[in-house]
């Protein structure tokens, strides 16, 4: 994820402090940033956040919940933990040759770090969007294509024979032959 | 601000260390005293763990930037939540001065 929040949670006004808060995790959080005030569609925001678009959906709606329930009792919300890591940006010097990340977003990045040179770039990595280690194969004639998270194997279509594709070593998929796509 | 140096001898004069977890020591300069600190790494000789044991070390004293010439990648996500700044200096033949130089450019 990119952008955690600078604050630890909220607490509602006028009520006693009380000691169960409403916990939402990082990637609850990114997911309600994603959607409701970027406006992102859960495709694209899936694909931000590396994950498949059902799991993306899971999250959100789950998100969406812990807020409505610390709404309407009151409760605080704090955030925490979940399964996510922290992404920052690199940038390289030209002076010094050194690299130097950037973890506090925001405030944009003009001088080296380290001799005050104005002579840096930023470093791209190239586009990853959503791939993952995963293959998927061809159950014809067994041409290989890298995964893409939110979109499904059945739904890639194979260049050569025009099959719809497979997970490649998936155990439930071995022995699949689609015999009527030719 | 603190700036944490890794480094293979207590002395200004000793290089830069080119592995942050099994540094030997670390170099704890302050940028507004222009105070240096040399402490060793007691996390050198650990079987794993070396990096996120040397990153929660150098955050307790404060530190705000690391330099060194290289990082894990348990360390790079530990240093990001702590918002801890990673310096990468390929040029292994500088000296912990020569770095304090360019810090106080």
């Amino acid at each position: 994820m990119n952008n955690p929040p600078h604050f630890k949670g909220f607490r509602p006004i006028g009520l006693p402090e009380e000691n169960n808060p409403v916990v939402i995790n990082f990637e609850e959080y990114e997911a309600i940033r994603l959607s409701d005030f970027e406006f992102n569609g859960h495709v694209e925001a899936a694909q931000i956040m590396g994950v498949s678009r059902p799991t993306y959906t899971r999250i959100y709606e789950s998100a969406r919940r812990k807020v409505a329930q610390a709404f309407v009792l009151g409760k605080a919300i704090v955030f925490e933990g979940g399964k996510v890591y922290f992404d920052s940006e690199w940038y390289s010097c030209n002076k010094c040759g050194c690299w130097f990340n950037h973890p506090e977003k925001g405030e944009e990045i003009k001088n080296c770090t380290l001799c005050g040179s104005n002579d840096i770039e930023q470093y791209h990595q190239g586009p990853q969007s959503g791939s993952t280690d995963d293959v998927c194969i061809c159950p014809t004639c067994g041409f290989e294509k890298v995964h893409l998270a939110t979109t499904p194997c059945k739904n890639e279509i194979c260049p050569n024979c025009n099959c719809p594709m497979i997970r490649k070593d998936t155990p439930h998929n071995k022995g699949v032959k689609n015999s009527n796509c030719n | 601000m603190k700036v944490a140096i890794t480094s293979v001898g207590n002395s200004p004069d000793a290089k830069l260390d080119s592995h942050f977890g099994r540094c030997s020591y670390f170099v704890i300069y302050d940028t507004e005293t222009a105070a240096t600190e040399y402490i060793p790494n007691i996390n050198k000789e650990n079987i794993e763990g070396c990096g996120p044991a040397s990153v929660q070390f150098v955050a307790s004293k404060g530190v705000k930037k690391i330099i060194s010439g290289e990082f894990g990648a348990k360390v790079k996500a530990i240093s990001d939540s702590l918002q801890i700044q990673l310096i990468i200096l390929k040029d292994q033949e500088k000296t912990v001065s020569e770095i304090i130089q360019l810090l106080n450019h």
